[in-house]
């Protein structure tokens, strides 16, 4: 659906976007991750056609961007930055205007926009004035509009930045409900809601690529960490940890006579075995053995540490 | 086409939606009262030798609606949308740069035209107390308004571009006013010219819109005028699309 070569952006001197390639398949819903100023708006707004690269090719659905802009648009549901809405029109009145900007038939338009206000849940609020909505509701409204001409490609600009927990989980489930339907771009800065809506991640980091991939997969190389509790002194389980050697250990001592100890870079895959036959040995209770599955967080802190701190 | 339309209907609309649209035509009505009244008193009864379409034009409000409100019609076209991010939106869907350039220009040019309806209406209430069609003949006054609709497009083409430069709409007015006063003025050179017939002076009457809308108010449709006002909107129009397009610019 995306395929995205070289891409590179130049703002005079400031370089945006430095030499990126990722492709998204057909029904895949995909993350785009980053901190701030990465590069994940000015990519989206390239690839949807509103800014031009500096170099690079982005072809949407096997159009380029560049010579067949029209084409791109017409496949594509965009909810920019900060979902810009005009505040003088009516919620419906606004959907009926975008209707009509991508060309729905007459019959058709109104079924899809009864369709889009049913899915985005902005039923109560269709009568009222867009600049009069709550935060959540002025989402939904972008979302509806993205989703109105049912595109091949929907592409959300930080979809649930500003919203409240309540607010945020109804957008998430909405995205999920979209995967398999439509192809799905999300960018986002907090890495939990990529986590629980994303198949696929590519992550960004000062306009270069980190990383690109299955969400297991970078987990994979991410370090696990093994967390233990055992009964024991902190100084008897201090020098155990380092006997172990089984990477970084941390161990802090817990208010009941416990020591937790944390175990990162652990690489073995037996590392848990061979903790537990030790404390075993030890007569040492062990009350907590487990395998901590890395965040995206860790991840995503790995990735920047090793490759973008010493640039 | 209809994707033009709706976007003219959008244009349209957001001058009704709030106060902006009624505090603009309020304000041409009250120029357009007082230059009336003057037109009024000035004539006080005795025959006049021109029209009256002529005399009005002669008077400073037509020249201050045009001066004043043209800018505050064009600044939020392109800026206002620059500056709340719809405009993003509005580029991404399938609609034609053109398109939107040519959507934004028909509707300030719609909203300038109907500014002008109370002036029918002071037109209608002279022609029914002085009856002679000679004073207020139809042929000037259709060749009058066709002036102020050729004006108002170089003047609502100029404020577009002002306003496509910038995401400020108070710079967007700004800069449509010095560009108007700008071409206003160079006009006004012709009258110190007076009889020079060098190029500037040539230069100076070409320009000199007061020139242009004085034969419009005669009854006289002057070719000239017409290619002089089109071919400098259709320039702006370009420009504006220009301007539009350069986002996309490597």
């Amino acid at each position: 659906m995306i395929e995205v070569h070289n891409l590179t952006k130049r703002y005079g001197q400031h370089v945006a976007l430095d030499g990126v390639s990722f492709s998204v398949g057909c029904g895949e819903v995909v993350g785009f991750l980053g901190p701030n100023g990465a590069g994940k708006s000015t990519t989206m707004r390239i690839l949807t056609t509103f800014m031009a690269a500096t170099s690079g090719s982005v072809r949407v659905g096997g159009d380029c961007v560049f010579e067949n802009p029209m084409r791109v648009r017409e496949r594509i549901g965009y909810m920019p930055e900060n979902n810009p809405l005009p505040s003088d029109l009516r919620v419906g009145d606004y959907l009926k205007f975008r209707a009509q900007l991508k060309r729905l038939a007459n019959g058709d338009s109104a079924n899809r926009i009864a369709k889009v206000i049913e899915q985005c849940g902005v039923a109560d609020v269709v009568g009222r004035f867009i600049g009069q909505l709550s935060r959540g509701y002025r989402q939904r409204v972008g979302l509806a509009d993205a989703l109105l001409a049912k595109p091949e490609l929907i592409v959300l600009d930080e979809p649930t930045a500003g919203l409240d927990p309540n607010q945020v989980r109804s957008v998430r489930r909405l995205i999920r409900e979209l995967a398999g339907g439509h192809t799905v771009l999300i960018s986002s800065h907090i890495l939990s809601e990529i986590e629980m809506t994303c198949d696929r991640v590519v992550i960004l980091h000062e306009g270069r690529l980190l990383a690109s991939g299955a969400l297991e997969e970078l987990m994979a190389k991410a370090n696990a960490a093994v967390v233990a509790e055992v009964r024991a002194s902190l100084t008897d389980a201090k020098k155990w940890a380092a006997k172990l050697a089984l990477g970084q250990a941390e161990c802090a001592a817990r208010q009941d006579g416990y020591v937790r100890c944390q175990f990162t870079n652990a690489k073995s895959a037996d590392a848990r075995e061979k903790i537990f036959a030790s404390a075993n040995e030890r007569g040492w209770p062990l009350r907590e053995l487990s395998r901590q599955a890395p965040s995206l967080e860790d991840l995503f802190v790995n990735l920047t540490h090793g490759n973008g701190g010493g640039k | 086409m209809s994707v033009f339309r709706a976007l003219v209907r959008r244009e349209l609309s957001a001058f009704f939606q709030g106060p902006t649209g009624f505090i603009i035509i309020a304000a041409v009505l009250f120029l357009i009262g007082l230059g009336f009244v003057v037109v009024l008193s000035g004539l006080n009864g005795q025959a006049t030798p021109i029209p009256v379409t002529q005399v009005f034009y002669s008077t400073y409000f037509f020249w201050l609606i045009l001066l004043l409100i043209a800018p505050i019609i064009t600044m939020r076209s392109f800026a206002m949308e620059r500056a709340s991010g719809t405009y993003e939106s509005l580029m991404t869907a399938p609609v034609g740069d053109w398109q939107v350039v040519l959507s934004k220009f028909a509707g300030a040019l719609i909203f300038y035209a109907i500014l002008w309806v109370p002036l029918l209406v002071c037109s209608v209430v002279v022609r029914f107390y002085v009856g002679e069609s000679a004073v207020l003949g139809l042929g000037p006054m259709v060749t009058s308004a066709l002036g102020i609709l050729l004006v108002g497009c170089l003047y609502m083409s100029m404020g577009c571009f002002a306003s496509a430069l910038t995401r400020n709409q108070a710079v967007a007015a700004v800069g449509g006013f010095a560009m108007g006063a700008a071409l206003f003025f160079t006009g006004f050179f012709s009258y110190f010219a007076g009889d020079r017939s060098d190029w500037i002076a040539q230069l100076a009457r070409h320009v000199s819109l007061a020139n242009h809308m004085e034969s419009f108010s005669r009854g006289v449709i002057d070719l000239g005028a017409v290619i002089f006002f089109l071919s400098l909107t259709a320039l702006f129009l370009y420009l504006t699309h220009k301007v539009v397009e350069s986002r996309r610019w490597k």
